[in-house]
């Protein structure tokens, strides 16, 4: 790119909206430290990882176990999205390959209405018809599967969308040279248009994970709430974000530190994992290009 | 690109214009439990005080003992009783709700004494057989740890929250009485005036009698009925007269429809 | 949206993928079929035209939603101005100023990716803390604007970051040999070209921010006044149908009627959104 006048000042101000938008996280990591700090100092942090149990309101035994919680937050993100990566990138080639231009818009609409529904309808929706069903399946009804399917569902419209398009921005010419090959409709979605767009997908499939973790709502309305380690998916979890908007707007003083360190101690094992996951992309970067 | 501080510039200007009138607004913040009744209230507080604003937001108890702490609120809104630590603050009581156990309307079931409850809470009976009812076992739905409801739960069962072994934890009266409709064989407690007005409208769920005491409202008003918790607002010491006014205002005998239009009781005075 | 494979005679790999697509796509078109069957039944009786202009009333069970759609509105708007220039610039500065794999890149990229993990209910109480009572806004529409802001921000940088590497890599060397300045090459083409990408994260930031509810109820808060400036606090659409749900017995009926106000208004957005991108796009390519 020729160097230019304007070039330096649009240099200059795209840079300091990336740092912007970098700078936020650190904004709300800092406040969750300061939000946490009492705790902290009261030297909670190893008793979130001994205790056996969570009930920071009781009186003559409290316990601070979040082992559990961490626990239910990763199993039903990984519930959720087992079920809708799947089913949202069968969606977008289906939508990309198969259906009619006429129909694809009305399911592109459809996707996007889905993405707009309130979570607290999705969690009602859970309770009043996933969870009865679940119940007779395996009482109480309220688990880790109500959970996990309720949050595919809300996250599938991002991976479905994302997936679209990425599909869509692969460049015709390697579609006509898959043609001009002889190849057929699945060889073609399978060894050019899915890895091309690798990428795109991957990064929609990130961002639901992230939805998935940070989900609040719809979950403490279908998980159940308890704070065990689940036997199996039809058990009762808690994720901690449910912790924290169940205890919240209840919690004194150090009982709200503690649920500040809750929150901090999630954002930091996401960071671990969207870090890990970045590097791994950093990594394979050259052999994309 | 240049727009959004100019936006920002123009919008805390705004913000700075409004906030000087700020001597008129009462501020109130708390419970969700208190907050639908007092907005109602101030509403009409609003159209017979001209000039007057009132400002009711949510999040919590505990945050509106934070808030009318710190002067960020004239008033807190809380769903029980002052604690001990909190004693800087003075509660004003405008109305009381019952809490009642509810169980699925096909429940057998409908008497619970205090002993069952505590049995019941703390796992000691699982099934339903050995209450009379059907053999299934019990669901057993608990409120989140803080809830004003837990807490008169416990205080009336006189359990400390570590004994109670729950099946499903939740937050809000509504999802423990939705819960209940999901799953035939669970019990909760939530706020009479909630559960009665619901079941009066074809939800099915059932209150139950405690101690053979009717769950209802009028017993609530008579002392009578053993679990309750009182509706307040605090506030830390004198607050301006219009604010006197509002607090008056709340337990008015003319306002009462709005308190029993909420379900809850008011206090007699 | 070309169809650039020709059709073919079926064989039994088609005929199997085209299945599975079609049954992941039915099994979407279901489960939303089924939440909007829900919210018609119970909400659509509850629907006229004074319950949309009206004021909100008994805790919402009686008269209208107007006010609330009014503040919905205009938080959302706050939301995107303030979203979207950092979000796209931030991408392009990610795909256009820096080495992909440099140091900063990764640094910024892994920030944004982490942002997008933050609980909503932490970006409630941030958004309470830093905005409301650091910049002093109070409760107010700004305040719920700017950290939805926050929020969306992940969406759009992503969005608009792959739609941008996904461009062919030839755009760029054909731009310069052109004699294009940087500044020209991405209004004029790169910008353009990766529309349709940066559309579909304004699409699920639009969505993502109607539907939110716990990070706008601490902070453009519960109000249910109109809403005078964006210095008011002014209930969100969500919060309402949340508040009517949860917290007002026998609410239903008013939720769901809420809720489907706010689906149709969503729909009404992203068809004009996906109307004028179109057009803006036809437009831009042709000259």
């Amino acid at each position: 790119m020729s160097r230019s006048r304007s070039d330096r000042i649009l240099r200059t101000c795209l840079g300091f909206l990336a740092f912007l938008s970098g700078s936020v996280v650190l904004l709300i990591a800092v406040f969750l430290v300061a939000g946490a700090m009492p705790a902290l100092r009261d030297g909670v942090l190893p008793r979130l990882f001994l205790d056996e149990h969570w009930q920071p309101g009781s009186e003559r035994d409290p316990q601070y176990a979040l082992l559990p919680m961490l626990a239910a937050s990763i199993l039903v993100t990984a519930l959720s999205i087992l079920i809708a990566a799947p089913l949202g990138i069968a969606g977008a080639v289906f939508h990309q390959f198969y259906l009619p231009h006429r129909l694809a818009v009305w399911n592109e609409r459809a996707l996007e209405l889905l993405a707009g529904v309130p979570s607290v309808v999705f969690g009602l929706w859970g309770l009043t018809v996933l969870v009865p069903m679940i119940n007779r399946l395996h009482p109480p009804g309220q688990s880790l599967l109500a959970a996990g399917i309720v949050l595919a569902l809300m996250i599938l419209p991002t991976v479905a969308l994302t997936s679209q398009s990425a599909l869509r921005a692969v460049p015709q010419t390697q579609h006509l040279a898959a043609a001009g090959l002889g190849l057929g409709r699945v060889a073609t979605v399978w060894h050019i248009a899915l890895p091309a767009a690798r990428r795109g997908i991957l990064g929609g499939v990130l961002l639901a994970i992230a939805r998935a973790v940070g989900e609040t709502m719809a979950v403490v309305m279908v998980c159940g709430n308890i704070a065990k380690f689940p036997q199996s998916i039809f058990d009762p979890v808690r994720p901690v974000t449910a912790t924290i908007a169940l205890e919240m707007g209840y919690a004194t003083s150090s009982h709200k530190a503690l649920l500040f360190t809750a929150g901090l101690v999630l954002v930091l094992l996401t960071a671990a994992l969207v870090g890990w996951l970045a590097f791994r992309k950093g990594n394979d970067e050259p052999a994309v290009n | 690109m240049k727009i959004p501080p100019l936006l920002l510039t123009l919008a805390i200007a705004l913000t700075s214009c409004s906030k000087r009138e700020a001597g008129e607004t009462i501020v109130l913040t708390g419970s969700s439990t208190v907050a639908p009744l007092v907005a109602d209230v101030a509403e009409r507080f609003e159209s017979t005080h001209p000039g007057a604003k009132v400002e009711v937001q949510t999040g919590g108890s505990s945050r509106g003992i934070a808030d009318a702490l710190y002067g960020r609120a004239t008033f807190g809104m809380i769903s029980r009783e002052l604690k001990p630590d909190e004693s800087a603050l003075t509660a004003y009581r405008i109305a009381v709700d019952g809490v009642g156990v509810i169980v699925h309307r096909d429940n057998v079931v409908s008497n619970f004494t205090r002993q069952d409850l505590i049995n019941i809470y703390t796992g000691k009976i699982s099934n339903w057989k050995l209450l009379g009812g059907a053999d299934a076992k019990i669901t057993v739905a608990s409120k989140a740890e803080g809830r004003a409801t837990l807490e008169v739960f416990l205080d009336y069962t006189g359990l400390d929250s570590a004994d109670i072994v729950a099946d499903i934890v939740v937050g809000e009266n509504q999802q423990a009485i939705r819960t209940v409709v999901a799953d035939p064989n669970a019990i909760a407690y939530v706020s009479i005036g909630a559960a009665a007005s619901e079941a009066a409208a074809g939800t099915p769920v059932k209150l139950t009698r405690c101690d053979g005491i009717e769950p209802t409202n009028e017993n609530v008003a008579a002392g009578k009925f053993p679990i309750m918790r009182p509706l307040q607002i605090v506030s830390r010491g004198e607050v301006p007269v219009l604010a006197r006014e509002f607090r008056d205002f709340l337990t008015a005998s003319e306002n009462r429809d709005l308190i029993e239009f909420h379900l809850y009781v008011p206090i007699t005075k | 949206m070309a169809h650039p494979v020709s059709p073919r005679p079926r064989r039994p790999g088609d005929l199997a993928l085209g299945f599975a697509g079609a049954l992941a796509c039915a099994i979407t078109l279901v489960v939303l079929g089924w939440i909007l069957w829900d919210l018609v039944k119970l909400g659509l009786p509850h629907l006229s035209w004074s319950f949309l202009t009206g004021e909100v009333s008994g805790g919402g069970r009686s008269g209208g939603i107007g006010p609330v759609l009014v503040s919905t509105v205009m938080i959302l708007a706050f939301a995107l101005v303030f979203a979207i220039p950092p979000g796209v610039g931030c991408a392009v500065w990610l795909s256009e100023m820096v080495r992909q794999g440099s140091r900063p890149a990764r640094v910024i990229t892994g920030a944004v990716d982490l942002l997008a993990s933050v609980p909503s209910i932490v970006f409630g109480l941030f958004g309470m803390s830093f905005f409301c009572q650091v910049l002093g806004l109070g409760f107010s529409i700004l305040s719920g604007g700017l950290t939805l802001a926050c929020m969306i921000l992940p969406l759009l940088v992503r969005t608009t970051l792959s739609a941008l590497q996904s461009l062919p890599a030839d755009l760029r060397p054909a731009a310069a040999a052109l004699g294009l300045t940087g500044t020209t090459t991405i209004a004029k083409i790169l910008l353009p070209a990766a529309l349709p990408g940066i559309l579909v994260g304004i699409t699920l930031g639009v969505g993502r921010a109607l539907a939110e509810t716990a990070a706008l109820i601490f902070t453009s808060g519960y109000a249910t006044r109109w809403p005078d400036s964006p210095a008011d606090s002014g209930r969100a659409l969500s919060v309402h149908i949340y508040d009517l749900a949860m917290n007002i017995p026998n609410g239903s009926a008013a939720a769901s009627a809420s809720a489907l106000v706010l689906l149709v208004l969503i729909f009404l957005i992203n068809a004009a959104v996906a109307t004028l991108a179109a057009r803006w796009q036809r437009r831009h390519l042709s000259t």
